[in-house]
């Protein structure tokens, strides 16, 4: 398999003397389902949004299927942004729009500033917003006001938006810490699902390690801005993982491999 | 140690209270202001307006120069606010920290926007008076400039609140500037910004009445006219009329916030 994405010695400082990532290496398979996992304020969100340059990364490389991503010029970052989709935590729709019309702003970094600024979409687009929308379970909600929803539908609609991209690799930013069991479960199947047949590769943070350990080829742990663990979800140890939140022996709850280990 | 908290806050609120008292008293020392006498002079204030403040049969011939007069103060408060609200959007998108396109543009935009906004209605027709005379040009750039200032600091706060996590949404879909304002930031904002426009219209209705004293046009200054020729009872049937006014505006524009919000 080819690499996707490759993250080398990426910094960043907040300020003077917050530093946020410091020398973070890692890179990306493509068909991967890789999640990051660390202690809150680790930076998990600061690496993720390194790699579209929603954040500016302070040094490092980062290159996304064979671009540079940050040597980039404006307008061939927007290029590169629309083969990556992005996921939020707060699942950041437009409340007031329907659900189709918060979809197919999927498909606006592909469109002109005039079909753009004025919502402009192919008969085409309209027909591939309802196709998700069905795959997603969400074909009875379709031009429903997206405040109507809930928490699990509003995400799945977050998904649907990143999907109509048409993306290489999704990225996203603890897509079920607001959402119950039950959402969580629904959301990460789908995740799961979108990575293994339709071959998009999913980066994760996440805060659940049982979830992290389920559903992932591989764990990135980060601790204060460093990677501290890399590797397949099979080969994580409990010490490991107190490693990752610095925490000690029997501090934690997390299931591994159906036994409970503390 | 939690005990001292308290005390503390206590002490803090009787502090800020004697500071008012003693302000107030000093001010009341300064200015020799008889309380007394302020307030046993309410009652003859009323007696007075209940017996020659209000219409009378013969003050209603001039109903209908003043309700010419109101429309035009009505017409020229909502163009200068509507007119206003365009620009100030503009200025908002470029000052609010979500939107800006860079440091420089928004300092600039939140700074003309601060300058606007201190300088009062009534200074400004004062000020363009000078420029434009006794028209209703004078009236018009005098609210203009005051409801811009004001509503591109309302529209800031609003688009700083509503839209910021939708606008980052775009921006990673790769979408461009205009792009993301017009799909994002006026969709999730529109309701607000009608909102405070609405709130901006009334107000302006309100102070038109005083722009049109100090500038000489509309209805401001057909208040002026009778109350100074001593025709009391026309110019309360002009206070009436504005109130009336008000109070129409008022209800639609709450009707309106109904129906939108």
């Amino acid at each position: 398999m080819t690499t996707l994405l490759e993250v080398k010695n990426v910094s960043k400082q907040f300020g003077k003397d917050t530093k946020a990532l410091s020398n973070v290496t890692f890179s990306v398979k493509e068909g991967e389902f890789v999640s990051v996992i660390g202690p809150s304020g680790a930076g998990k969100s600061t690496l993720l949004r390194c790699i579209n340059r929603m954040v500016d990364a302070s040094s490092g490389e980062i290159i996304f299927d064979d671009a540079y991503v940050h040597q980039l010029n404006k307008k061939e970052l927007k290029k590169v942004r629309t083969k990556i989709g992005m996921i939020f935590q707060h699942y950041n729709l437009v409340n007031r729009l329907s659900v189709i019309e918060n979809t197919l702003h999927g498909r606006l970094g592909y469109k002109s500033t005039l079909a753009g600024a004025l919502g402009l979409y192919s008969e085409d687009e309209k027909l591939q917003a309802a196709r998700i929308l069905q795959i997603l379970g969400l074909e009875e909600q379709i031009y429903k006001r997206s405040d109507q929803l809930s928490g699990g539908q509003k995400q799945r609609v977050g998904i649907a938006r990143a999907l109509i991209q048409d993306p290489k690799l999704l990225l996203c930013d603890e897509p079920i810490a607001s959402l119950d069991p039950n959402s969580s479960k629904i959301i990460m199947d789908h995740l799961r699902n979108i990575c293994t047949s339709m071959g998009i590769t999913v980066v994760v943070n996440l805060h659940q390690v049982d979830v992290a350990l389920k559903y992932s080829d591989r764990i990135i742990g980060v601790n204060s801005g460093k990677v501290v663990f890399d590797g397949t979800a099979k080969s994580i140890t409990s010490n490991d993982i107190h490693q990752i939140y610095g925490s000690d022996e029997g501090k934690l709850i997390f299931d591994l491999g159906g036994s409970h280990v503390s | 140690m939690s005990a001292d908290v308290f005390a503390k806050k206590r002490r803090n609120s009787l502090l800020l209270l004697l500071i008012v008292g003693v302000a107030t008293i000093v001010s009341i020392i300064i200015t020799e202001y008889n309380m007394a006498k302020g307030f046993t002079s309410v009652p003859k204030a009323v007696q007075w307006a209940l017996s020659n403040f209000y219409p009378t049969k013969d003050s209603l011939a001039k109903l209908p120069d003043i309700l010419v007069k109101l429309k035009e103060t009505l017409l020229i408060s909502i163009a200068a606010t509507t007119v206003a609200a365009v620009l100030a959007f503009i200025f908002a998108v470029l000052g609010s920290n979500t939107t800006k396109v860079n440091r420089f543009f928004g300092s600039i935009s939140r700074g003309i926007a601060i300058i606007f906004r201190n300088i009062d209605v009534s200074v400004w027709s004062m000020v363009l008076l000078f420029s434009f005379g006794q028209s209703s040009f004078t009236g018009y750039f005098a609210l203009f400039f005051g409801s811009f200032g004001f509503l591109t600091r309302a529209f800031i706060e609003t688009i700083d609140e509503v839209s910021g996590s939708s606008v980052e949404a775009l921006q990673a879909t790769g979408a461009n500037y205009l792009t993301v304002i017009s799909q994002s930031v006026i969709p999730s904002t529109i309701p607000q910004m009608i909102s405070w426009v609405l709130f901006m219209i009334e107000t302006n209705i309100r102070n038109a009445t005083l722009v049109g004293l100090l500038t000489g046009s509309g209805i401001g200054f057909t208040f002026n006219l009778y109350y100074k020729s001593l025709n009391y009872d026309i110019a309360s049937l002009v206070v009436i009329t504005i109130i009336i006014s008000i109070l129409c505006i008022e209800f639609i524009s709450n009707y309106v916030r109904r129906v939108i919000l």
